[in-house]
C-alpha cells in the first residue's frame, strides 16, 4: 500500500488589509499627534464633569503641585519673550539675547526673579533636576511677584485667558492664595484645569 | 486523510500556458514596523486639550456699603473641612440664629441631595456659600463646585471662613 503523502502547505495570509489599515491609522496619528510639552512639574489634577475645553492658545497656566509651589508659564514664544523683557525692567535685572531665548522655550518656571538668571543659565538637564526642588514662585503678600507675571503677561497679550492646574492634594490656603492674588489683578474670571469624570444620570 | 493533488496538467489542448506567478511579498518587518509606528503616535499623542472649569469671582467691591445684605432665609452655607469632611447649614451663621450643622461628605448620597432638597430647589433666590477652610484640600473645592455644577445650582459663591464658621465646625466636631 502507497502511503499517504501530506503535502505541507505554508499557510499564507493576505496581509494587505491589515497593512493598509495600519498604515492609514499611522498616518492619522501623525498628522494629529502634537506632542505633550514638558513640564517643569507633574500634577494630578482633580476630576470634573466639566466639558468646556481650554482654549488653544492665549493661556496662562498657573501650576501649584502638591508641595505648594507655584509654576508660571504661558504658551506663546513671542510673548514670553517680551513679558522677561518688561519683567527684566521692573526688576532691574538684565537678561542676555540667550537667556530670553531659553526662557521662551520653557514651558513653565518656578523660580523666583532673583534666581531666573542662574536659572536660565543651567544646561537642561541641570534645569530639571533643579524643578524638583525649585522653590516656585513668590505669592506671599509681600513681593508677590506671581501677580506681576500675570500682570505684565496681561499687559502684553489682553487676550489672555487664566488657567489654574492644581494637584489634588494642595491645600486650599495656597490656591486661595493664588485667586486672591490674581483678585488683585483684577482677574475676577478663569478656569480650574480638572480630569474628566462622567456626570451623574439619575439625579 | 487525503488530499486532491492539484492536476498538474489536463493534457487538453496541448497549449502550454504561460504559469502566472502572483507576486508574493513578504510583508512582515513592514507590518512590524508598521504597527511600532502605530503604538509610538498612539501613545505620544495629546488627543484632547485639557478640560476646565470656569469659575467667575465677584468683583471686590470699592465701596461695601452699596452691596445688598443677603437674607438668612435665602443662604445656605457648606463648609469644606480637613480630611473630606464636609458640613452644611442653612442660614448665615449668626449665632442668635443658632444654625443646626449638618455633617455630610461628597458622594452622590451626601451634599448632592442637600443641594437637590426642596428647600434650595424650590428657592430661586437661594445662595450657596462655599466656605473651605484652609485645611481642605484643593480637590475639595474642585468637587464642591462639581456638585453645583450636577444639581445645576445657579447662584454660589466662594467665600472666605469667618472664625463664627470656624467654630460651628468646632463645636459640631467636638460633640
Amino acid at each position: 500500500m502507497p502511503k499517504v503523502k501530506v503535502k505541507r502547505t505554508k499557510p499564507t495570509l493576505d496581509m494587505t488589509p491589515m497593512v493598509d489599515l495600519a498604515f492609514l491609522l499611522v498616518t492619522f496619528f501623525m498628522l494629529t499627534t502634537q506632542f505633550s510639552p514638558e513640564e517643569a512639574v507633574i500634577v494630578d489634577t482633580p476630576s470634573s464633569v466639566s466639558e468646556i475645553r481650554l482654549p488653544e492658545s492665549n493661556v496662562i497656566t498657573i501650576t501649584v503641585d502638591k508641595n505648594d509651589r507655584v509654576f508660571f508659564g504661558v504658551d506663546s514664544k513671542q510673548v514670553k519673550e517680551v513679558l522677561l523683557n518688561k519683567m527684566a525692567g521692573k526688576y532691574g535685572v538684565s537678561f542676555s539675547p540667550t537667556e530670553v531665548e531659553t526662557f521662551s522655550l520653557l514651558t513653565n518656571f518656578g523660580v523666583p526673579m532673583n534666581r531666573l538668571k542662574s536659572y536660565l543659565a543651567m544646561e537642561t538637564d541641570a534645569r530639571k533636576n533643579y524643578d524638583k526642588q525649585a522653590p516656585g514662585i513668590p505669592i506671599d503678600s509681600v513681593g508677590n511677584e506671581l501677580g506681576d507675571w500675570v500682570h505684565q503677561t496681561r499687559l502684553s497679550n489682553p487676550k489672555v485667558v487664566v488657567a489654574i492646574k492644581g494637584d489634588q492634594d494642595v491645600s486650599f490656603e495656597t490656591v486661595q492664595k493664588v485667586i486672591n492674588t490674581l483678585q488683585d489683578k483684577k482677574v475676577n474670571r478663569f478656569n480650574l484645569i480638572t480630569d474628566m469624570e462622567n456626570r451623574p444620570q439619575n439625579l | 486523510m487525503a488530499e486532491v493533488q492539484e492536476k498538474a496538467d489536463s493534457g487538453k489542448g496541448g497549449k502550454k500556458r504561460s504559469k502566472k506567478m502572483s507576486v508574493h511579498l513578504d510583508m512582515t518587518p513592514m507590518v512590524d514596523l508598521a504597527f511600532l509606528l502605530l503604538t509610538f503616535f498612539m501613545l505620544t499623542t495629546t488627543f484632547s486639550k485639557p478640560q476646565t472649569m470656569e469659575i467667575n469671582m465677584p468683583v471686590k467691591p470699592d465701596n461695601e456699603e452699596e452691596q445688598i445684605a443677603l437674607k438668612a432665609s435665602n443662604a445656605m452655607t457648606i463648609i469644606l473641612g480637613e480630611d473630606d469632611k464636609v458640613f452644611y447649614y442653612f442660614g448665615l451663621g449668626a449665632p442668635e440664629e443658632n444654625p443646626e450643622v449638618i455633617e455630610t461628605d461628597y458622594s452622590a448620597t451626601g451634599i448632592r441631595q442637600a443641594l437637590l432638597s426642596p428647600r434650595v430647589k424650590q428657592n430661586a433666590k437661594m445662595t450657596v456659600m462655599v466656605k473651605p477652610l484652609e485645611t481642605s484640600r484643593y480637590k475639595n473645592m474642585v468637587d464642591i463646585l462639581d456638585e453645583l455644577k450636577i444639581t445645576d445650582t445657579k447662584k454660589f459663591a466662594l467665600v472666605e471662613i469667618t472664625d463664627t464658621d470656624k467654630q460651628l465646625v468646632q463645636t459640631k466636631l467636638g460633640q
